[in-house]
């Protein structure tokens, strides 16, 4: 069995003060940390648990700048079997499913019986990757997945709803499966892994936007600017030091009947 | 007169909030007639609750459309669309509608928008403006070429009510059903088996600020303290530190007590959409920018494991 799993590297912008560059279109970056994509990192341990109880082999691609290395290194040291990295430098500004387009051109002379990706991606908040490369290649997929079972020519998923509701359907392989957080323990990385990724090679690939249908010449969308929103109805902020604050707050759970 | 198709969004026979808002929010836009599409196993059930707010409600009815299932809607969509060109579609941002959305984009090689939490007619197409970084940014986008795909977030646009009383269209989606590749098999609801958070009158919530494991039993002995049950934003229990019954927000559980705390909880609107009813709410997060204070009545901007600390020994002074 054949899995290949798509990793994005993210800034880490969770408790990072996220400032907007001089192009207007992207954000400061040289003072942030980059990981792996968190929902991509579930994806990757649905595949290594699949590695082990079905023998599957692991693929992963990424579409970036020559860092994106750094997280098919460590999809590698973690089991991954090879890797590749479609070079962004010529694609400009693309949305999730121009990156599906890029995907899809390389996916589609290879032959994978499943496709995993995170479900969404912490920096752009997109979730268009999975279904919209599934599209392209003529598979069906599922999103937001949380819980897989592979059998012979189908795997059963349960998908993750709103409202605490899950909802379980069958798809036929080839299919794509974009994972959700939290229904696996990714793993980390051992030292003897990692020092056997190191050695292993990262196929380099070429970034090309597949063709739009013949006869259709569609304007997509683009990013005009990226801003810090307003903040609207802001809290009355506490101030003071840290007994100040404390002893503020104390009497506000108080006032509210909580002390 | 171009129209804005909207896609009526139920799960087990009742339509979803988002659907209201999303009507509300293509009324607004004021670029023509708002068509609600409204597919079900027998449309007839649903469509007089979409009347009043819809210039006309597109009845598709069929097995196939019993369960929300990707496959079967985007192939009657793609025909519709085919049909009406639409100059936008509006789908909600939810775990059905981006399972569709994308795909259907593709299929009809039109531009997708995800997560849109405002939208504007512009000289050509749409203007959309969409959250970034869980909040931290907002982007906008143009979207020249129609129909514009539009997916539409949660819990962002308030309903309004309205008195169209649209006509119903019957419409045939023809056969959706051969050939599929994915089978719908059943809904299951996650059992709560410990304390229902939604029915606790004080909440204090959990988010990445607490770092580690080890740092729970600070949080623990606070809740305690007040009264309070213990809740958490996703990436909390996605370490499984707290179970999945007490996560806050779209994809856990709605909640409305009279007070909640947030503690080192950022405000993705994930967890907002969980949270923003109640009736007070107090957020402690280092980062002064964090979205959560946008929706917070009380702030304090600082470190939670000096805070809480602190505010326990103030407590412990109060009651002696």
């Amino acid at each position: 069995m054949e899995i290949a799993v798509c990793l994005k590297r993210v800034p880490d912008t969770a408790e990072a003060d996220v400032k907007v560059d001089a192009s207007g279109k992207d954000i400061v970056r040289d003072k942030l940390a980059f990981t792996i994509n968190e929902a991509d990192n579930y994806a990757l341990e649905e595949a290594l648990l699949a590695r082990e109880k079905h023998n599957a082999n692991v693929t992963l691609v990424s579409v970036g700048a020559k860092e994106s290395e750094e997280v098919l290194r460590m999809g590698l040291a973690k089991g991954a079997a090879a890797a590749a990295r479609i070079d962004s430098a010529s694609l400009g500004d693309t949305d999730g499913i121009g990156i599906a387009r890029v995907l899809a051109a390389w996916f589609r002379d290879k032959k994978f019986d499943l496709i995993f990706t995170g479900c969404i991606a912490s920096d752009d908040g997109n979730s268009q990757v999975g279904p919209a490369l599934a599209e392209l290649l003529g598979m069906p997929h599922a999103s937001y997945v949380t819980k897989l079972d592979i059998q012979a020519g189908k795997i059963t998923v349960k998908r993750e709803l709103e409202g605490g509701f899950l909802e379980v359907k069958e798809l036929s392989t080839p299919c794509v499966v974009t994972i959700q957080t939290g229904g696996n323990t990714p793993r980390y990385a051992s030292i003897m892994g990692i020092k056997r990724a190191g050695a292993k090679p990262i196929e380099q690939a070429v970034g090309k936007q597949g063709q739009p249908p013949a006869g259709t010449v569609p304007v997509f969308p683009h990013l005009i600017k990226v801003y810090v929103p307003e903040v609207v109805g802001a809290a009355q902020m506490i101030e003071g030091t840290l007994d100040e604050k404390a002893g503020k707050m104390a009497a506000l759970l108080k006032e509210k009947g909580a002390v | 007169m171009s129209s804005i198709l909207v896609l009526v969004e139920h799960r087990q026979g009742a339509v979803r909030d988002v659907t209201f808002e999303m009507l509300t929010a293509a009324r607004k836009l004021g670029a023509g007639s708002v068509e609600a599409v409204l597919m079900a196993e027998n449309c007839d059930v649903l469509a007089p609750s979409i009347t009043p707010h819809a210039n006309k409600v597109v009845c598709v009815s069929g097995p196939a459309f019993k369960e929300f299932s990707y496959e079967p809607y985007q192939k009657a969509l793609v025909k519709l669309i085919g049909e009406k060109k639409p100059s936008a579609v509006l789908i909600a941002n939810s775990a059905f509608g981006t399972d569709l959305g994308p795909s259907l984009a593709v299929a009809l090689n039109a531009g997708l928008v995800s997560d849109a939490v405002a939208f504007t007619e512009a000289d050509s197409g749409f203007s959309v403006s969409r959250g970034m970084y869980a909040g931290k940014l907002v982007a906008d986008w143009a979207m020249p070429s129609e129909p514009a795909i539009i997916m539409v977030r949660q819990s962002n646009f308030k309903p309004e009510p309205a008195s169209l009383g649209g006509a119903v269209e019957k419409w045939d989606a023809g056969d959706v059903a051969s050939g599929a590749k994915t089978k719908f098999i059943s809904l299951e609801e996650v059992p709560t088996t410990g304390i229902d958070i939604a029915k606790a009158s004080i909440v204090v919530g959990i988010g990445r600020g607490i770092k580690e494991a080890k740092n729970m039993p600070l949080v623990q002995e606070f809740a305690q303290d007040i009264g309070a049950v213990l809740a958490a934003s996703r990436p909390v229990v996605d370490a499984g530190w707290l179970p999945k019954e007490v996560q806050v927000g779209s994809s856990g559980k709605t909640i409305k007590p009279k007070l909640y705390i947030a503690l080192g909880i950022s405000g993705a609107f994930q967890h907002i959409a969980g949270m923003k009813g109640a009736d007070t709410i107090i957020a402690v997060n280092k980062d002064p920018k964090a979205p959560i204070f946008s929706v917070a009545h009380y702030g304090i901007v600082d470190d939670l494991h000096k805070v809480v600390p602190a505010l326990r020994t103030k407590i412990k002074e109060m009651k002696s």
